[in-house]
């Protein structure tokens, strides 16, 4: 099912500059693995060697933060909007 | 003197030029400013510190601004309070209150952070500068934006306290009230700074501004004579603080301007509402659990802090530790600090006050050693937290025979 993938400016390089981009999965853990079919090389710097999120990246479904869902087991549907942030920033 | 060498990954330690960027290409890590510290090793000096002028902007050198200083001269060089009726009420030998609730212009810390970050966006050639804030920093990004004639767009969560509401729009800024928690405002911010070239303080100029909160450290340091505390304990919300008080005293280890081993511990002070960074200090895990906030304390309600992991490590690299504060012990904690010191501090400081008590108590802190007690607002902005709690004790008509029996009246109650 097709949903919206906003990507930050670390990551375009892979992404030829795109902002934005398209992806089908059921799952965040499909995703990531969408990503990569797309776009090679997302992969690894969304998840580390165990397959765990990164550290200092956060993702979140419609504006909700996975980790306060069902982390990389989240469904997604038709239409959902899924940002990509890094987690360094903010303070009060 | 070149004192830069660009910005450097904290992660992986990959190189960039000074800009403003603030997460690693590779690694996602946070980028910070990169020192020359040969360079600056016997240039800076206490004595050269001394010469400097009565603001934070005496220890320039060591903060992140190349040019001259374009707003917020008179920032910072808060009181240093000896606490003498606080620590004799806790049974304590040596308490210090390092007190920014008076700091210049807008009554908190923040005022540090914003004065570097805002002559940095001039610098760099912005015209306008944002934030995302729980209320103090979009107040200080506010002001300073005036006082530099740069636009300004402020973020906050639309349920923020009214006085610190009020104590942004005097400003003229772009107030965009936003209905979410801080949390979701900063994810949001972080969204808009990808598409709009503006200076977000807190996000694209991340390094530059976090380096601020440095001369808060060097304040201590300095005011107790080139002397360094046993204990210091300092307010967490999204975890910088503290990381960058202990960088600062490190830095005038490195500089040769510290006296004797340090041997300073640095403890986190959050609410029981709001307190991702201690629970990971209590549970001893570096992985951050967020959390949704739900306390009094609301400049320090950051359920998903970015700093937390490094805040969790300082305190850990330190030998400190960190305490949980309820809403009712926050409340405790303004008044008692009131009630001895005459000091009125927002309900951030009722939590590092509480929280530092509750460490006295429980034995993780000496009694018989040296503590400073980090206050980084003004209780004036969050009357709300006391409304409650307090009211006028004596109602009376303008009579001396009113007074004489009000004043027996009170004399029979309390006797």
């Amino acid at each position: 099912m097709p949903v919206l993938v906003r990507i930050p400016t670390p990551l375009r390089s892979l992404t030829k500059g795109n902002p934005e981009i398209q992806a089908t999965a059921t799952t965040v853990a499909g995703l990531v693995e969408d990503l990569e079919r797309q776009y090679p090389g997302l992969k690894e710097r969304l998840l580390d060697e165990t397959g765990e999120l990164r550290r200092f990246i956060n993702i979140y479904v419609n504006e909700e933060d996975i980790r306060f869902l069902q982390s990389q087991k989240t469904a997604l549907k038709d239409g959902d909007q899924v940002s990509i942030v890094p987690a360094i920033a903010g303070g009060r | 003197m070149e004192k830069l060498n660009g910005l450097r990954c904290r992660e992986c330690g990959r190189r960039y030029p000074g800009a403003p960027v603030h997460v690693c290409e590779f690694c996602f890590g946070p980028l910070e400013v990169d020192y020359r510290y040969d360079a600056l090793k016997g240039v800076v000096t206490r004595e050269s510190i001394a010469a400097g002028p009565p603001s934070m902007w005496r220890y320039k050198d060591l903060l992140p601004v190349e040019g001259d200083v374009a707003v917020g001269h008179h920032v910072g060089f808060t009181p240093l309070v000896r606490a003498q009726n606080l620590a004799e009420e806790l049974g304590c030998k040596e308490i210090w209150i390092k007190n920014d609730s008076v700091c210049h212009p807008t009554w908190s810390f923040k005022d540090r952070v914003v004065a570097v970050a805002v002559t940095k966006a001039r610098e760099f050639g912005f015209d306008t500068v944002a934030c995302a804030s729980t209320g103090n920093l979009a107040n200080s990004v506010a002001a300073h934006a005036a006082e530099g004639r740069l636009k300004s767009y402020i973020f906050i969560p639309a349920d923020l306290e009214q006085g610190k509401i009020l104590a942004t729009l005097v400003y003229s800024p772009t107030l965009v009230a936003v209905h979410g928690t801080y949390d979701e405002v900063n994810r949001l911010c972080s969204e808009i700074a990808d598409k709009y070239r503006w200076a977000f303080v807190n996000v694209n100029f991340r390094p530059y501004y976090s380096e601020g909160s440095k001369s808060y450290g060097f304040e201590i340091v300095e005011q107790l004579g080139w002397r360094t505390p046993k204990h210091i304990v300092v307010p967490c919300a999204g975890g910088s603080l503290i990381t960058k008080i202990w960088k600062a005293i490190k830095e005038l280890q490195t500089l040769g301007l510290i006296d004797g081993p340090l041997e300073t511990r640095m403890y986190a002070a959050q609410a029981t509402g709001c307190g991702p960074i201690v629970t990971m200090i209590k549970n001893d895990t570096d992985v951050l659990v967020p959390v949704r906030p739900n306390t009094i304390a609301k400049s320090l309600a950051i359920g998903n802090p970015a700093d937390g992991y490094y805040a969790y490590k300082t305190t850990k690299e330190s030998g400190g530790y960190g305490e949980h504060a309820t809403d009712e012990e926050i409340v405790e904690g303004m008044l008692l600090l009131a009630r001895t010191e005459g000091i009125f501090t927002e309900t951030a400081g009722g939590v590092t006050v509480a929280a530092a008590k509750k460490l006295v108590e429980a034995g993780v802190i000496p009694r018989d050693e040296s503590i400073v007690i980090c206050v980084t607002g003004n209780g004036l902005k969050t009357p709300d937290a006391l409304q409650d709690r307090l009211e006028i004790h004596v109602k009376i008509k303008p009579s001396l025979s009113a007074f004489d029996q009000a004043l027996a009246d009170l004399k029979s109650q309390t006797a």
